[in-house]
């Protein structure tokens, strides 16, 4: 806290991202209200043009590093930041962009830009916490409203916050959902996935994409074993972990398993 | 031995809800750990309060939740309720924060106690490592206050460097009465340093002890209780001498959770201390 | 002993709600059989039943219009005396300090219609944790007291039961209002119904029924055995417990370790597992603070750990030994009976399939 009577200061900053989280962060409309009276909201430039300088209190940190000058910045508002927390699955794992990294990125420019002269990026695109020490990392393409919120008031309150990593499952069961992997033979990254998404998929009779990254302890093996004998081959289930968190370490490997 | 104590009695309300009470003193007693002396806001039930020696609350600070800490004080000095923290986690971080006049909930008493009518007449052996020896400290209150009702007690304490060493008052309180010997050890001594080096069953071999006529109580990490379990039974010792304070992760207090189990038992209800031979089949399995 | 025509159910839900019952029945969703509010017996799963194997159920059609022609499903009633997530107290900021008050919320009346054999045992067992024990748990406790239990006698076994070797089924024996057995014969579809308590009879006594007659009864007592002989799968619980606490270092605990998930979806399936955590709900403004419990389970890591030490049972081994010789065998030692009732909810659900009973015979066949 800046001094004892002044609130906290809060800055959103961008990475490689689709601005996903900062709109669900927006979005938190019953919330955000009582947040601005806690919270001084000193860089959001989504929502406002007003900018303060920093230090801030309390940094989130949305996107992945994919450019040289992205790789400095990021170090610079460390430095600007007592508590950073990365969120969502490009600030953790990358995200979708870091599909880049299972392949050779000049590849990619040759063929997608015109002038790739102009391109300046890096090989991979790689979660905040490979770069500066992050506080916290909050998961989720998008993250979860609430998640956010209990993040930001747990923070406020110096408590540690209550986002668990068991598995989707615990939280599908305790909604009541039925496991469509067991009742209708859908493939549902759920067993391995971190919780907090509310239960988005199977709620709608959907197998779980793995927009929240690996769960705590991911047997990823075991998994695949349950899926082959449900028939899927070795190619179909690598490629279900190669999503927006294929860079994860736990679902990279998996995701690769078959060729070692 | 009657049970010990429970408040609220049984079925007089929710067990789950604590009571407020006021942090009245709050004493450094080393890098990282405090004791807070407590007092029920309600009179009559700081009054009515009891518990053994081993018991512990459930301590809840305000908008973060609850923990289980062990009782330190006497439990016949009706006055004073000591809860000595180490802080570690999220709870005892909270706490931490707070000072002299803050108010904390409280419920409890819980758990088992130490042996302390059994022990009468008898030499008292204490055995604490680490930072975890808060629960022993309770029976050396205890004992010292009510000295010749025991034997001879021997104090063995044993921390990686001069700087965990917990409790330096007390211990040159314990140090001056006659029948008290206090054996201190570190395992990364300093140029101060006038004790032991080395683990503290090394310790055993330097002094004599009644095999026959002790009990011993001991409290630290799992290693050190181990090796020490393993001495002293290679010494002649039984197992039903020997009690040990454990820990595991409690969330109700009130044997409905499941966090704190090993084996059979849950350590809120027949722990957190044991008799040896009780908890030894599951106390020698990793990780069970 | 008495028969109600089939066509004669819905005098049994009209009855119960105008005595004040919402009635939870089971009712086909998401491509099973669930536990949920119904209105009438056409709510429930006529004509429908299921196909169990480990790691899959499947609903089928039947042959004829049995209301409770199926097995159990992934819900248990643990969900309704022991809610998955239940604000426990709330706390206010005061001027000094703050004030704690009791939420527990007072209970619904409940009829639960279609409660099996090893459901009434599941139920017996939770009883003995939250109301038989030094303390009480207060919502269990009332809620439990405002249940009408209408107990079915199983028709029809999945293959993943087990009730028979566990002796807890599949004819309801314990602690019931009502107990009913479908009974389908050519013509005729009917339910011999039994009181077991003085609400049950009373409630008998004012439905449209006749006596049963002796051929009736030894119907019913036809469909009884005859789901008894199809139960196959068996877990012998001779010596059990001392068994598994002499094999805490078999090597067969790294094999399941290899197959389990850690998901936890048996242990939230379980009609017994009993055991929650607590999260500390506060609002932004840091005035308001409530004390809510929910379920959890021994295979997450946050269940054993402790601060400074990290989790006891980091292990995916050490995991599923913990889950598995609870339930089977330090149980006993903590509540007097198995903690495990039969039902093969854990097998079905277990996307991997991994058998309680395949488990117990591994280690059996090779102890320590």
């Amino acid at each position: 806290m800046n001094q004892k009577t002044a609130k906290p200061t809060l800055a959103v900053f961008k990475f490689a991202s689709c601005d996903g989280c900062q709109l669900t962060l927006l979005n938190c409309e019953d919330a955000l209200l009582p947040l601005a009276d806690e919270i001084e909201i000193a860089h959001f430039l989504e929502a406002s043009s007003a900018v303060l300088p920093g230090p801030y209190d309390v940094t989130l940190v949305e996107g992945s590093i994919t450019t040289p000058h992205d790789a400095q910045r990021i170090q610079e508002i460390r430095k600007q930041s007592k508590k950073l927390i990365s969120i969502g699955a490009c600030a953790t794992a990358g995200g979708i962009q870091a599909l880049r990294n299972f392949k050779n990125v000049d590849d990619f420019i040759s063929v997608v830009y015109a002038q790739p002269g102009y391109i300046d990026t890096l090989a991979t695109a790689t979660a905040i916490s490979e770069h500066v020490r992050v506080d916290f990392e909050l998961r989720g393409c998008p993250i979860d409203q609430k998640q956010v919120i209990e993040v930001l008031t747990a923070l406020l309150q110096g408590r540690r916050p209550d986002i668990p990593s068991h598995s989707l499952c615990v939280d599908c069961k305790q909604r009541g959902l039925v496991c469509v992997t067991v009742a209708q033979g859908t493939a549902c990254l759920g067993p391995v996935t971190h919780a907090g998404c509310g239960v988005l998929c199977p709620a709608c009779e959907r197998g779980c994409y793995g927009c929240f990254g690996p769960m705590e302890t991911p047997n990823t093996r075991a998994l695949r074993t349950t899926w082959a004998r449900r028939g899927m081959t070795d190619a179909e289930i690598s490629q279900a972990f190669k999503g927006i968190n294929a860079n994860a370490p736990a679902f990279r490997k998996e995701h690769d398993a078959p060729k070692r | 031995m009657p049970a010990p104590p429970r408040n609220p009695p049984a079925g007089a309300t929710s067990p789950y809800l604590p009571y407020p009470a006021e942090i009245v003193e709050k004493r450094l007693e080393s890098r990282g750990v405090y004791t807070f002396r407590l007092r029920f806001l309600d009179e009559v039930r700081h009054k009515n309060y009891d518990f053994r020696p081993g018991q512990f609350n459930m301590l809840y600070i305000f908008g973060v939740g609850e923990v289980a800490i062990s009782i330190v004080s006497d439990p016949e000095i009706g006055e004073t309720l000591d809860h000595t923290v180490r802080i570690v986690g999220n709870v005892t971080e909270a706490l931490n924060r707070l000072d002299v006049g803050d108010v904390i909930g409280i419920r409890g008493p819980y758990g088992s106690a130490w042996p302390l009518e059994a022990a009468k007449g008898k030499d008292v052996i204490i055995l604490t490592g680490g930072l975890g020896c808060a629960p022993v400290v309770s029976v050396i209150n205890y004992i010292t206050a009510r000295r010749d009702d025991y034997g001879a007690l021997k104090i063995f304490h044993g921390v990686k460097t001069p700087k965990d060493l917990l409790y330096r008052e007390r211990i040159r309180a314990w140090q001056k009465d006659a029948r008290t010997e206090v054996y201190l050890t570190v395992d990364h001594p300093d140029h101060a340093w006038q004790y032991s080096v080395g683990i503290v069953t090394n310790l055993f071999t330097q002094i004599q002890l009644d095999l026959s006529n002790s009990i011993v109580m001991m409290c630290g990490p799992g290693i050190m209780m181990h090796h020490a379990v393993r001495d002293l039974c290679s010494r002649g010792m039984r197992m039903d001498q020997l009690y040990v304070s454990l820990e595991r992760n409690m969330k109700c207090a009130l044997g409905f959770c499941g966090h704190c189990q090993m084996g059979p038992n849950f350590l809120c209800k027949e722990g957190p201390i044991f008799r040896y031979d009780r908890i030894r089949h599951w106390f020698e399995t990793p990780a069970i | 002993m008495h028969t109600i025509a089939s066509n004669k159910l819905a005098q049994l839900f009209i009855l119960l709600k105008k005595q004040g019952y919402a009635v939870i029945a089971p009712a086909l969703r998401d491509a099973a059989i669930i536990y949920d509010e119904v209105e009438t017996p056409s709510d429930l799963p006529v004509g429908w039943t299921d196909a169990q194997s480990p790691g899959s159920y499947r609903l089928k059609k039947r042959e004829d219009d049995a209301y409770f022609g199926y097995a159990v499903g992934p819900h248990s009633w643990k969900k309704v005396v022991l809610p998955p997530r239940m604000k426990l107290w709330a706390a206010r900021r005061e001027e000094k300090g703050f004030t704690i008050s009791d939420t527990t919320e007072a209970p619904r009346k409940l009829a639960l219609i279609g409660v099996r054999a090893c459901e009434l045992y599941a139920m017996a067992i939770q009883d003995t944790v939250f109301i038989k024990g030094d303390y009480v748990d207060p919502f269990y406790k009332a809620q439990r007291e405002k249940l009408f239990i209408v107990a079915v006698n199983c028709a029809q076994a999945a293959e993943t039961c087990f009730c028979v070797s566990m002796k807890t089924g599949p004819k309801a024996e314990t602690a019931y209002d009502l107990a009913l057995t479908e009974v389908i014969e050519n013509k005729r579809h009917y339910f011999v119904a039994e009181a077991g308590s003085r609400r049950g009879a009373a409630v008998l006594a004012a439905l449209s029924t006749a006596i049963a007659r002796p051929a009736e009864k030894t119907a019913a007592r036809q469909v009884i055995r005859k789901t008894a002989a199809s139960i196959k799968r068996t877990l012998d619980t001779d010596g059990l417990k001392t068994l598994l606490y002499e094999n805490l270092a078999h090597p067969r605990w790294n094999d399941v370790a290899e197959r389990c998930l850690t998901c936890g979806n048996c242990t939230m399936v379980c009609p017994t597992c009993f055991c929650t955590t607590v999260e500390e709900i506060t609002d932004l403004t840091g005035d308001h603070s409530e004390h809510w419990r929910r379920w959890d389970s021994c295979f997450t890591m946050d269940f054993s750990f402790i601060h400074g030490e990290g989790s006891v049972r980091s292990s995916n081994k050490s995991r599923y030994r913990q889950w598995m010789t609870h339930k089977l065998a330090s149980w006993h030692d903590q509540f007097g009976s198995s903690g495990c009732v039969g039902c093969g909810r854990c097998i079905t659900w277990c996307p991997p399939g991994i058998d309680i009973t395949e488990e117990v015979k591994a280690i059996r066949k090779n102890p320590a």
